[in-house]
C-alpha cells in the first residue's frame, strides 16, 4: 500500500490519469462480454472445457426438477436472462448501465438451473445478435454462467443464513451477493486477460491477444468493477428480490428452498464451486506447454523483468503502483512463470473470499447483537 | 434530446435496436446470394473454420488477407457493404480501441514517437494494439456473415453438424422465439408506463420502476412456460424433441465446403510462420 501511495506522491499524477482513465473506460465498455479475438485459442478451449461439465450438470438439475417442463422452463428463463441484460439502470448523474443478472438467476433457480439460463442467454446474443464471441463462448459462460452464478449462490446462503425468505435479511443477502458474484467474474476475466501476454506472445515478445499482464489487468478490472458494476448488480438484485417479496413469493421457492430454511443443495454447490475455480488455476499454465518459444525465453530472472518493468521508461512510476504487491512475490521467494502465476490467481481469489468471510462475520455478529 | 432521455427511454430504445438488428438479419438472410444459397452446415463449419483461422495466427498480414475474403463473401452475397464495414469499424475503436490505446505506450520495445505526458509509443505496443483491432474486427465480420445470410431457425439446426445434441438446439430455438415475445411485453410495459408519466422521474423511482417491470416479468415468464409445457403436451410433446431435417448437400456445397476449409488451413499454416 505505501509504495502506492509513493508512486502517487511522486508526481505521477497525469500520467497516471491518463493511464488508468483509459484501461478504466474497459468497464464502461466491455461490460465482461469478451469478444472475438482477446483470448489465445489454448485458453478459449480449455475454458469450453471447464464450462461443459457445468452444463451438464445444470440440464441433469433441470430434468431432476421438473422433468418434462424442462424445455419450456429453461426456454423462458434463458429469454428472461437475456433482457434483464439489455434494462438499462439509472445511476446517480444521468447515466446507466447493465447488470448481468446471473446472481438473481442464482438466487431464483439455484446455481446449476441459473447457471445454464445466463449460459443460453449468452450463447444467444453470441451466436445471433454478434454481442460476444463465438470462439469466446465458453470464456463468457464461465465467467457469468459458472463463477458469478455459483459465488452469488454460496454469498446468498452465508449472508442470508436461516433467515425466513420474507426477510429484511435475504434482501441485504441478495445485494452482497450481486456486489461479491460480480467482482468475482470480473477478477476471473481479469486473470484470463492478464495471462494472454505472459504466455502467448511473437517471437519478439509482441503479445498477440489481450496485452496487458497480470498486474494491470486485475486492478484495471477489478477496480471500477467494484465500484459501479458490481453494485449495480447487487443493486438490481435486492431490489428485484424485494418486490417478488412482496408480491410473488411463489417465484423466490422456485429453487425448492422450503420458505424459512436453506436450500439442501448449498453444501454441493459450494464444493463445485472451489472444483471450478481450482481447475482454472490448475489448468491454465497448461498453456505453458504449448507456445515454445515464449516458454524458452524466460529465465527465472526475465520473468521478474516481465512482471515487473512492462511499463517504459517514461512511466516509470507506475511501475510502483502496479508491479508492487505481486513483484515481490515473484523476485524474492519463487522466480518461476507458472508458480508466480498460479499464486497471483490463489491470491486474488483469496482476497475475494477474505471479503466475503469478512462481511458475513460482521453481519452475523451485528444479527447475534441485535437479537 | 438524447441527453434527457431516462434509463426507461433507453431501455426502450435498446429494445428496438434488438428487434431491429433481428429484422434486418432475416431480411438479408431471405435475400439471393452465394452465402445464402449454401448449406448452412458448410456456412458453419466454412466461416468457423475461418474464425479459427483468425484467433490462431501469428501473422497480422494473414489476419488482414481473411478481412479482405469476409469482405470478398460479403460482396457477392449482396451484403450491404457500408452496413458491414460500419457496424465493425465504426464500434470497434470505442471498444477495443480505448482499450488497445494505452498498449502502445505500455508495452516495452523499440521506441517510435514520443508524445506529451512523458508518453512513448513502442512499435511492440502499436503491433500488439493493431493485432487485437484487427483479430476483433475479423471475428465479428465473419461472425456478422454467417448472422447475417442464414435465417436463424436454419442456423440453429446447423449446428448439429458439430454434434450439439438436439435437446440443446430446441431449447435455443425456443428461447430465441420467446426473446421476440418477452421484448414485445417488456416494450408494452414500459410504453404503457411512459404514457402515463408526466415529466421525468427521479432516478430512484425509476429504479423502484424497473426492479418491479423486472419482477412482473418474471411472473410472466413463469405463468407462460407453464402454459408452453401444456400447449407442447396437447401437440404430442412426450419430452424428446424430434426435428424435421430436410439438408441435403449439393456438388456445389461440398466444393465451397472444402474451397473454405482449405483456405482456413492455408490461412492456419501462413499464419505460423510470421511467429
Amino acid at each position: 500500500m505505501s509504495t502506492w501511495m509513493a508512486a502517487l506522491r511522486r508526481g505521477g499524477w497525469t500520467r497516471l490519469g491518463v493511464v488508468y482513465g483509459l484501461i478504466a473506460a474497459w468497464l464502461a465498455t466491455t461490460a465482461m462480454h469478451i469478444p472475438d479475438g482477446y483470448l489465445s485459442p489454448i485458453t478459449a478451449v480449455i475454458l469450453y472445457a471447464l464450462v461443459i461439465p457445468f452444463w451438464y450438470r445444470g440440464l441433469q438439475a433441470l430434468r431432476k426438477q421438473v422433468s418434462a417442463r424442462s424445455v419450456p422452463m429453461i426456454a423462458l428463463m434463458a429469454s428472461f436472462s437475456f433482457i434483464i441484460m439489455m434494462f438499462n439502470v439509472p445511476l446517480p448523474g444521468g447515466t446507466t448501465g447493465h447488470a448481468v443478472g446471473a446472481t438473481l438467476a442464482a438466487i431464483l433457480l439455484g446455481p446449476d438451473i441459473g447457471g445454464l439460463a445466463v449460459s443460453i442467454a449468452l450463447i444467444i446474443q453470441a451466436l445471433f445478435f454478434g454481442d460476444g464471441g463465438i470462439t469466446a463462448i465458453g470464456a463468457n459462460c464461465f465467467n457469468m454462467g459458472v463463477v458469478m452464478p455459483y459465488v452469488a449462490w454460496w454469498v446468498y446462503q452465508a449472508v442470508g443464513g436461516n433467515a425466513p425468505l420474507t426477510a429484511s435479511r435475504r434482501v441485504a443477502a441478495a445485494a452482497v451477493a450481486g456486489w461479491v458474484a460480480m467482482t468475482a467474474g470480473a477478477l476471473i476475466t481479469a486473470i484470463e486477460f492478464g495471462v494472454q501476454p505472459m504466455f502467448f506472445t511473437a517471437a519478439d515478445g509482441t503479445p498477440l491477444y489481450a496485452p496487458y499482464p497480470l498486474d494491470v489487468a486485475i486492478p484495471a478490472m477489478i477496480i471500477p468493477h467494484m465500484l459501479v458494476a458490481s453494485v449495480i448488480e447487487g443493486a438490481v438484485t435486492a431490489l428485484v428480490f424485494a418486490y417478488l417479496q412482496r408480491s410473488n413469493q411463489a417465484a423466490l421457492q422456485l429453487n425448492g428452498a422450503a420458505p424459512t430454511g436453506v436450500a439442501a443443495t448449498g453444501g454441493l454447490s459450494y464444493r463445485a464451486l472451489w472444483v471450478g475455480l481450482a481447475a482454472l488455476i490448475v489448468a491454465a499454465p497448461l498453456g505453458l506447454l504449448a507456445p515454445g518459444t515464449a516458454w524458452g525465453e524466460w529465465g527465472s530472472d526475465e520473468f521478474a523483468e516481465l512482471g515487473l518493468s512492462y511499463v517504459p521508461s517514461g512511466l516509470a512510476q507506475l511501475e510502483g503502483v502496479w508491479g508492487a504487491p505481486m513483484a515481490d512475490y515473484e523476485i524474492g521467494f519463487l522466480g518461476n512463470a507458472s508458480a508466480g502465476y498460479v499464486l497471483s490467481a490463489v491470491l486474488g481469489i483469496a482476497i475475494v473470499v477474505g471479503l466475503v468471510w469478512l462481511l458475513t462475520a460482521v453481519l452475523a455478529r451485528r444479527q447475534t447483537t441485535t437479537s | 434530446m438524447a441527453s434527457a432521455r431516462g434509463a426507461i427511454e433507453r431501455t426502450l430504445a435498446e429494445i428496438g435496436h434488438v428487434l431491429e438488428q433481428s429484422l434486418f438479419a432475416e431480411t438479408l438472410s431471405r435475400q439471393a446470394g452465394v452465402l445464402q444459397a449454401l448449406d448452412p452446415r458448410v456456412k458453419v463449419v466454412g466461416l468457423l473454420s475461418l474464425l479459427i483461422a483468425v484467433s490462431v495466427s501469428r501473422t497480422l498480414w494473414v489476419i488482414v488477407a481473411l478481412y479482405g475474403v469476409a469482405l470478398g463473401l460479403a460482396v457477392v452475397s449482396r451484403v450491404p457493404l457500408s452496413a458491414f464495414v460500419r457496424r465493425v469499424w465504426l464500434v470497434l475503436p470505442f471498444f477495443t480501441g480505448l482499450i488497445a490505446l494505452p498498449a502502445l505506450f505500455m508495452t516495452p520495445g523499440p521506441a517510435l514517437w514520443s508524445l506529451p505526458f512523458g508518453l512513448v509509443v513502442t512499435r511492440t505496443g502499436l503491433l500488439t494494439a493493431l493485432f487485437l483491432l484487427a483479430r476483433v474486427g475479423t471475428s465479428v465480420s465473419l461472425a456478422l456473415l454467417l448472422i447475417w445470410t442464414t435465417p436463424w431457425n436454419t442456423l440453429l439446426k446447423a449446428l448439429s453438424v458439430l454434434r450439439v445434441p438436439d435437446g440443446f438446439i430446441l431449447i435455443l430455438a425456443m428461447t430465441y422465439r420467446y426473446i421476440a415475445l418477452l421484448l414485445g411485453i417488456v416494450d408494452d410495459m414500459f410504453l404503457s408506463r411512459k404514457s402515463r408519466v408526466v415529466g421525468r422521474l427521479s432516478t430512484a423511482d425509476e429504479r423502484r420502476l424497473l426492479a418491479a417491470s423486472a419482477g412482473a416479468l418474471l411472473g410472466r415468464s413463469l405463468q407462460l412456460s407453464t402454459e408452453v409445457y401444456l400447449a407442447m403436451q396437447s401437440r404430442g410433446y412426450r419430452g424428446r424433441p424430434r426435428t424435421l431435417d430436410t439438408f441435403s448437400l449439393t456438388t456445389r456445397d461440398w466444393a465451397w465446403a472444402i474451397g473454405l476449409v482449405t483456405l482456413a488451413a492455408l490461412a492456419m499454416w501462413l499464419g505460423q510462420l510470421g511467429g
